[in-house]
């Protein structure tokens, strides 16, 4: 008995420093939310419309974040690795798209015929982001496989920054404006939801993409593959399982949904620079760990959710808040999400399986 | 054939007589990998506009930067072509020979086709559209202005002859060949620094000047170049030894001695550092001093991720608190315009730099706490991705309208308050040096103090396994919260410095290159080695700022250096010797068993002497 006393005050003496720090944390944000949500839901400065909007602003944005994240959690899932580069890939994938676009509007087709010239998009995005995404692998993961984590993550880093700036080396640092597409102007109303033709584009097709690569995952031999080696390497090996064609696979997928998800930021935002992977890619990858990382429906939900919490709080918490300009701080609140998920639940909101390994 | 499968390594027992394999050769494949890629960077490096930037940088009298980097690859790659492949237990040396030079130059031949591909697309196809930078000029520089055809096989005849020179240099013996290289490298340096290189001489009344440099372009004179180059190759063939000999006999010395010698030694550099500023004048110090600011950040961040191993993207957040926090301690208002003046806050108590710094401190360890205790429990790239997010965080709650009146929002904090040491206002650069230089020199001390520590000890251990040395009874929670509170104090210090130096601060200075910056300089100096981040700072933040074509480039290049240094030297160009003991370990390991091997072999063929002889 004494020994478990002794035992239990030197957990006492443990507790207050750092998790009573958390737990401070831990109510003051949850204070915080139910605080500026009652103030700002009772006050009435918006109408239900313009709530509703804004779900669907972060309905779209989330989509576009899912297809990203997914980039993430697959390599994560396989190599425990952090690609720091894939907003990059991103990125490469939504200026391809760019060069045919801005090609393509000087010509008839863009008027009369315009779902050729945006199959091409897509397809060139696809190709683009498929092909730096294995490259990458290629040439800077792939020799540093077994290495301390932190050197391929540093080598990341390094890609990130390389692909960044070889592009606006290449193709200019000025903010690059898609030609308008006639066929997605307009709205839509759903249930009282008005959606923009572009942003039922957006969910639409990366639902429909998600779809296709949970059955692919799921169903198909190769997919099949892609776990085993995830769940261990060496046995897969074994098994008789090409690992590093595996893996480059792995790299491939991501990539393909990272130039698809580029293509959809085209119709969806219409613009591209040097710099647009950047900030999407950190937030994909928030939205990854907030799904669960590793796990694909994990980062659907991810991307949806911090779409939401990103663009509904600014105007639900913190101006309930009293914070004045609160949609500047966006960034913050998304960031914020990811410290605090990481916080109070690192495995995620669906991971359980990579929690031990990871935390 | 037969010969070979009946000899294959595993059926060999430790310690038996070497058979004769055939020696490995260099394979068709290398050559033509490394032909193309040079090919592919020398294209590059042309359609990134490096090509063009560089050409008013004349480094030896009529040859610019450009030329320079364009034959540089098919030099560095025709020589890779040429490498034999490294000799192995039981190998054969292979011979070197006519060979490797014909590797080199069918390399730099590809590379040169590849190149006319280039230019062969890209001259006679308008890509302007596309590719900014690939302007008819820069396509009339890389050949020579000949024409796109002839201009391009002439270009093929150089990457060619380059590439056959860089796999000649496979037949030069080691020690002459990296005599040589340096050599070379520091002529390239000389050209490069000229603006430098000519104002420290000329203050030191050197009385060749005229003679070495050109005064128009500042480019090496020939007659220059070869005296850099005969210089500094001797120096290389003859400094290698002696330097090892002299850190032996330094070891060799009693400890009494040691001490002397060592002080001996400090005292020498700071006297050299005493009158450094007022050899290299106003401009120069002015850029040594903001080398000195990112040194400190540096050496901050060194024992964050070096000695500490927690890998912190968000680093710039402390800097940026020690440069608002002195900003808006000191700012000085003009009475009864509080308020009112664009660009000023409402509130500030007029402190002086000294009275502010305590603040300072308090500041930088509060924000060491705020970040480092929500991300105790996670390791490397997830601590990595959410300092990130609290350097993104802090940069933007200082941007925002919401603090504005505490921080000026974009249009930050000026009319900062002068620092004044012993009566005298810090003003000029050289002073400004001195004042940094005594930050430098507390930093630096602290590192050294801290590595050998029971603190430092208790990082190490962290960083080669957290569990093992949580098991070992090290407080892993003090500990990082220690290493996260003490690089916070030495960034908010290089902040301070900052705010002080410049008179204002604008949130757009604090942005996430900021920290990829000081990441850089701690990695291609060598984690946890003091000498190697203090040199890599000054060189990395120096260069951009002496060459403004390249400052352009500085992101592109830095990405390459990460990756490269990742790849190949993860122990930074001037290791510590601990961590290199880390990063190699199991090729010491295979080389200690190697040496068993032959030693035991040895030892045999003594004791046993061979039948019939």
């Amino acid at each position: 008995m004494a020994q478990l006393a002794r035992v239990g005050a030197r957990r006492a003496v443990q507790l207050p420093l750092l998790d009573g720090f958390v737990w401070l944390v831990r109510v003051a944000a949850l204070l915080a939310v139910v605080w500026g949500s009652y103030r700002s839901l009772t006050s009435g400065r918006l109408t239900p419309g313009q709530w509703r909007d804004l779900v669907v602003i972060g309905l779209s944005q989330g989509a576009v974040y899912a297809l990203i994240a997914l980039g993430y959690t697959m390599v994560y899932g396989v190599l425990r690795f952090i690609n720091f580069a894939h907003g990059e890939v991103f990125m490469t994938g939504t200026m391809a798209a760019f060069f045919v676009a801005d090609a393509l509007s000087r010509t008839g087709l863009w008027t009369d015929q315009v779902w050729i010239p945006l199959l091409a998009m897509l397809g060139v995005a696809v190709l683009t982001s498929t092909l730096v995404a294995v490259l990458l692998e290629r040439v800077a993961y792939r020799p540093l496989r077994g290495k301390p984590r932190l050197i391929p993550f540093i080598t990341a880093i390094g890609a990130s920054f390389f692909l960044q700036y070889a592009f606006a080396g290449l193709f200019g640092v000025d903010v690059k404006n898609f030609p308008p597409v006639a066929l997605f102007e307009g709205k839509l109303d759903f249930f009282g939801f008005r959606f923009l033709k572009t942003q039922l584009l957006v969910i639409g097709s990366a639902l429909l993409m998600m779809g296709f690569l949970y059955a692919f995952v799921e169903k198909t031999k190769t997919g099949k593959a892609i776990r085993a080696v995830a769940e261990d390497q060496e046995i897969a090996r074994l098994m008789g399982i090409d690992v590093d064609r595996t893996i480059a696979l792995v790299f491939a997928i991501g990539g393909a949904m990272a130039g698809a998800a580029g293509f959809l930021w085209s119709q969806h935002f219409g613009q591209v620079s040097f710099r647009t992977g950047f900030l999407p890619g950190i937030k994909a990858f928030t939205a990854a760990v907030l799904g669960g990382i590793g796990n694909i429906p994990g980062a659907m939900i991810g991307g949806v959710v911090l779409g939401l919490v990103e663009s509904v709080s600014p105007s639900l918490i913190l101006i309930g808040l009293g914070i004045p300009a609160a949609h500047q701080l966006k960034d913050v609140v998304a960031f914020l999400a990811l410290v605090l998920v990481l916080i109070f639940r690192p495995m995620g909101i669906l991971g359980e399986r990579l929690a031990e390994e990871r935390a | 054939m037969a010969e070979t499968v009946r000899a294959v390594p595993r059926e060999v027992p430790l310690g038996a007589a070497p058979p004769a394999f055939a020696a490995r050769d260099i394979t068709l494949r290398q050559v033509v990998r490394n032909g193309v890629l040079a090919g592919l960077g020398v294209s590059f490096v042309t359609a990134v506009g490096m090509v063009q930037a560089f050409e008013r940088r004349f480094i030896v009298s009529q040859l610019s930067l450009d030329y320079i980097l364009v034959v540089a690859f098919p030099l560095a790659l025709g020589y890779l072509a040429g490498r034999p492949p490294p000799v192995l237990e039981g190998f054969e040396a292979p011979r070197l020979g006519a060979k490797n030079v014909l590797a080199g130059l069918l390399a730099g031949a590809l590379a040169g086709l590849v190149l006319m591909a280039f230019v062969g697309i890209f001259g006679n196809f308008d890509v302007r559209d596309v590719f900014t930078n690939v302007s008819p000029e820069a396509l009339a520089r890389i050949t020579f202005g000949e024409g796109l055809f002839e201009g391009s096989l002439a270009m093929l005849a150089v990457q060619a002859a380059f590439g056959a020179l860089g796999g000649a240099l496979n037949l030069v013996p080691e020690r002459p060949r990296r005599a040589a290289f340096l050599a070379a490298v520091w002529v390239v340096a000389f050209g490069l620094f000229s603006p430098l290189v000519r104002q420290v001489l000329d203050n030191l009344g050197f009385p060749f000047l005229r003679y070495m440099y050109r005064s128009v372009s500042g480019a090496l004179t020939r007659t220059g170049a070869v005296a850099v180059f005969v210089l500094f190759f001797v120096l290389s063939l003859v400094a290698k030894g002696s330097r090892l000999q002299a850190g032996e006999r330094f070891r060799a010395l009693p400890e009494s001695q040691r001490r002397v010698v060592g002080g001996l030694a400090i005292l020498a550099v700071l006297g050299l550092l005493a009158v450094l500023p007022h050899i290299l004048g106003n401009f120069l110090s002015e850029i040594l001093n903001f080398a000195g600011i990112f040194l400190l950040m540096a050496l901050g961040l060194n024992i964050v991720v070096g000695l500490a191993g927690l890998l912190d993207l968000g680093y710039v957040a402390f800097f940026a608190v020690g440069a608002y926090t002195t900003a808006v301690l000191t700012w000085d208002r003009p009475e009864g315009l509080a308020g009112t003046l664009p660009g000023s806050i409402r509130w500030g108590p007029e402190l002086t730099f000294w009275e502010a710094l305590p603040f300072v401190i308090l500041a930088a360890a509060l924000a060491g706490i705020i970040v480092g205790t929500p991300v105790l429990r996670m390791r490397g790239d997830y601590l990595a991705i959410v300092t990130l997010g609290f350097g993104e965080i802090t940069r933007l709650l200082f941007l925002s309208t919401w603090f504005k009146p505490y921080f000026g929002g974009a249009l930050g904090v000026q009319r900062i308050a002068n620092i004044e040491v012993f009566g005298v206002e810090i003003l000029s650069p050289q002073n400004f040096f001195y004042f940094i230089f005594g930050f430098g020199v507390l930093a630096v001390y602290a590192s050294y103090a801290l590595q050998n520590s029971r603190i430092g000890r208790a990082w190490t251990a962290i960083r080669e396994d957290e569990s093992v040395a949580e098991a070992m009874g090290v407080n892993v929670v003090a500990a990082k919260l220690w290493a996260f509170i003490i690089g916070a104090i030495i960034a908010s210090f290089g902040g301070a410095i900052f705010a002080v130096k410049v008179g204002s601060v604008f949130p757009r200075s604090f942005s996430i290159e900021v920290s990829i910056i000081v990441l850089v300089i701690v990695i291609v100096g060598g984690l946890a080695s003091v000498p190697g981040v203090i040199l890599s700072a000054i060189v990395l933040t120096a260069t951009p700022e002496l060459l403004q074509e390249l400052a352009e480039y500085r992101f592109l290049i830095y990405g390459v250096l990460l990756i490269f240094m990742m790849l190949k030297r993860p122990e930074g160009f001037i290791p510590s010797r601990r961590r290199l003991r880390e990063l190699r370990e199991e090729e010491l390991a295979q080389d200690a068993w190697l040496r068993a091997a032959r030693a035991q072999r040895e030892r045999e063929e003594l004791a046993e002497p061979v039948p019939g002889s």
